[in-house]
């Protein structure tokens, strides 16, 4: 009797757990998977920011309270349930892990995926499940430069315009501009984006030395032997594209060592460490945002209510991971509503991807246009600035903008190849 | 000359940091014969901790300088913890087993307790640099080092001598080396060899905690740093022997010095070297520079 009870107990706790754990779903609800990384080093400057944009915006478009023109509710007035995934694991278990949402979750959409690694593993598998698939933040160009795929888009730009507009910034603001080191992590990410940048600058100023390129390992968090590199072969500029922790560490290690004090840091990830570091970034630090993001996005409607909501219910401003994961979600359904309207009624992948492919559309950080990587792969403009404190808070001066089409190459030609031939654009010069 | 001093002060400071995280993960297997992957975890606790403690003392307006004592005192407190929550708790009833096993046990724990730490400080950075920069910098030949980074050597070289003397000139450690010796004969003398090993395995996740925490000042603390080093670590001890503390030191030495050389004149092999290293050491000598090779007991 005791036994019987104990067990039925049991299942009734199973049960009830089970039902406080999953959100109960409709039948029309619109099941979104939303993937970032939520354990490891990366998720505390990338993957939760970004989760807890999403948290914002789909609690913001359920209630159907979202700043014009996405005021509708949900997505095409379906209620959107999601299913947060974390990214840590490595591109094998993502592959998998996206198989799973969609064959056992049953995901309408899937959203994610910050890691350049990641979002060069998961398409093959979205093509071959014919599930739309929205990469939000990851920056290497060779995802759509190398491959041609229907079923995924991408909403944030490439890490080509960070290093470009970067050359571009200092050729423009610094003085003498004789030297550059580079320190940038040792993988695809940071060997990229040192070569982007160095071959943007060759192109821009001849006769710029590099003092030294160094290629710690990721994660590494000591650098010490580096940053007495970096000072035994002084340079006017230092690159890094260090991001997370990596660049915090360099960040506080460099400026106990005075390394800042009279070379200058350029940081193409820095505006996501701008709060968290506040008295410890030299003034001055060229700092980038991987786009229009957070600092340096426009003032526009969206984004006084994205930047005011985000920071009064999670207590800080929003960086760039959070934008990027705001603009995904909302070219989604956009284009998903763009297609309801065409077929007057819900309409298919196919539909959903023939409303996505150039779309133009506004988000928090300004003007996505999906006209790179034949309709699939956003372009915006790019933005660089130098950290100042003003009245105590972090800020920054002296902010260039660069036009989209000056920091991205055309459609049809890849990064490394329009960087060789000297970037032409006349608007740009 | 610059570039000199350059490379042997940034070597020797980056084989202090491994010289402590390594003495720990030596001693125990040393002892206990278990290689410990949960060393990493004991690192990554020692960090959080210092960050933590350093943070809630500083957010209190006391003396800065009372800082250090914070970082010394959270890496004792939470090793001690740790070490023996894990030692009691469950490697105890495992004891016997093969190395191997003892190996995925360790490793279990370290998975586990990556998702504790999670648990108990979320996924959100740390810092707390304020014991990094207090101490100000000195300037050698013209480049500037840390004075925390200096002071590092000599904490490191404290603890060397602090563990050859313990192991050498006391009465507990020489009890010690009997069972490092021949654990079964110990037991037969009437050593203690339980009790050997609670102690050297909370004297060992004492000291990994105590290398996570002084190490937190220099960096952004963060879920995984704890693996990181654990792969560092098994390098060091492996050129050095397994089991042998001034094996440790050698291989800290070597790694060091070998690494700082690559980063100042061929930064692409940074990441080589450190391997090339130890595999060049195993091929010549497989039991490690220092470890005695001994026959099996059958």
């Amino acid at each position: 009797m005791f036994i019987s009870f104990a067990k039925k107990s049991t299942l009734a706790g199973l049960l009830l757990a089970s039902a406080v754990a999953q959100p109960a779903l409709a039948a029309d609800d619109y099941k979104l998977g939303l993937v970032s990384f939520l354990s490891g080093g990366a998720a505390g400057p990338f993957g939760v920011p970004a989760q807890n944009a999403a948290k914002l915006v789909l609690d913001t478009l359920n209630a159907g309270q979202f700043p014009a023109p996405y005021d509708t509710k949900g997505i095409n007035g379906r209620t959107i349930a999601p299913v947060y995934l974390d990214e840590a694991g490595g591109a094998t278990k993502q592959a998998s892990e996206y198989r799973n949402l969609v064959e056992r979750q049953g995901v309408d959409a899937v959203v994610g995926y910050i890691s350049s690694g990641d979002c060069l593993a998961v398409p093959a598998v979205a093509e071959q499940l014919k599930t739309l698939t929205v990469l939000f933040d990851c920056g290497t160009p060779r995802v759509f430069e190398e491959n041609d795929f229907k079923y995924v888009f991408r909403t944030g730009p490439t890490a080509t315009m960070d290093n470009v507009a970067a050359a571009r910034y200092i050729k423009e603001t610094v003085g003498d501009l004789s030297s550059v080191s580079g320190i940038n992590q040792n993988y695809s990410f940071g060997h990229e984006s040192w070569d982007d940048f160095n071959n943007s600058l060759n192109q821009l100023k001849s006769g710029v030395k590099v003092s030294t390129k160094q290629f710690p390992k990721i994660y590494a968090g000591q650098y010490g032997a580096e940053i007495s590199a970096l000072m035994v072969n002084s340079a006017k500029i230092i690159h890094s594209s260090f991001w997370g922790g990596d660049m915090e560490a360099f960040l506080l290690q460099g400026s106990a060592r005075g390394l800042f004090d009279d070379q200058t840091a350029l940081l193409t990830t820095g505006e996501s460490a701008m709060y968290r570091l506040s008295d410890q970034i030299p003034e001055g630090t060229i700092l980038g945002g991987r786009g229009p993001f957070g600092i340096y996005a426009p003032d526009n409607a969206l984004n006084r209510w994205f930047r005011e909501a985000y920071t009064s219910r999670f207590g800080t401003p929003p960086t760039y991971p959070a934008y990027k994961m705001v603009q995904g979600i909302l070219g989604l359904k956009l284009a998903t509503e763009n297609a309801a309207a065409k077929v007057k009624g819900q309409p298919s992948t196919e539909d959903v991807v023939a409303a996505f492919e150039y779309l133009e559309y506004e988000g928090p950080g300004g003007t996505v246009s999906m006209k790179l990587g034949n309709g699939h792969q956003a372009s915006m403009e790019m933005v660089y600035g130098r950290y100042a404190l003003k009245d105590g808070k972090p800020s920054v001066t002296d902010v260039r903008r660069y036009a989209a089409d000056c920091v991205n190459p055309p459609q049809g030609v890849t990064g490394l190849d329009w960087i060789d031939i000297g970037m032409p654009n006349d608007s740009c010069k | 000359m610059k570039l000199v001093i350059a490379m042997l002060m940034d070597g020797v400071i980056y084989a202090s940091w491994l010289f402590i995280i390594a003495a720990g993960l030596t001693l125990i297997y040393g002892v206990m014969r278990i290689l410990n992957m949960a060393h990493g975890s004991f690192y990554a606790i020692g960090a959080y901790a210092g960050a933590s403690l350093v943070g809630v003392y500083l957010a209190g307006g006391y003396p800065p300088w009372g800082a250090y004592f914070m970082l010394l005192g959270a890496a004792i407190f939470s090793g001690a913890l740790v070490g023996i929550l894990i030692e009691r708790g469950l490697l105890r009833i495992m004891y016997g087993r093969d190395e191997v096993v003892m190996i995925l046990v360790t490793y279990a724990i370290l998975l586990i307790l990556e998702d504790v730490i999670k648990l108990v400080w979320g996924v959100d950075a740390y810092f707390t640099y304020q014991p990094y920069t207090l101490l100000g910098r000195t300037k050698l030949a013209g480049i500037a080092f840390a004075n925390y980074d200096i002071a590092l050597i000599f904490v490191s070289a404290s603890i060397c001598f602090l563990l050859w003397w313990g192991l050498n000139r006391t009465r507990n450690g020489k009890l010690l080396q009997a069972v490092i010796h021949d654990r079964d004969t110990a037991a037969f003398l009437g050593i203690n060899v339980t009790r050997m090993f609670t102690v050297t395995f909370v004297i060992g996740a004492m000291l990994g905690a105590l290398a996570g925490s002084l190490t937190a000042p220099g960096i952004s603390v963060m879920p995984g740093i704890g693996v990181e080093v654990i792969i560092l670590a098994f390098a060091v001890v492996v050129i050095g022997g397994l089991g042998s503390v001034g094996g440790a030191l050698l291989g800290a030495l070597i790694v060091g010095l070998s690494r700082s050389a690559a980063v100042h004149l061929y930064p692409d092999a940074e990441l080589f070297v450190i391997y090339g290293v130890m595999a060049l050491v195993l091929a010549f000598r497989p039991q490690g520079l220092f470890a005695i090779a001994t026959a099996r007991k059958i």
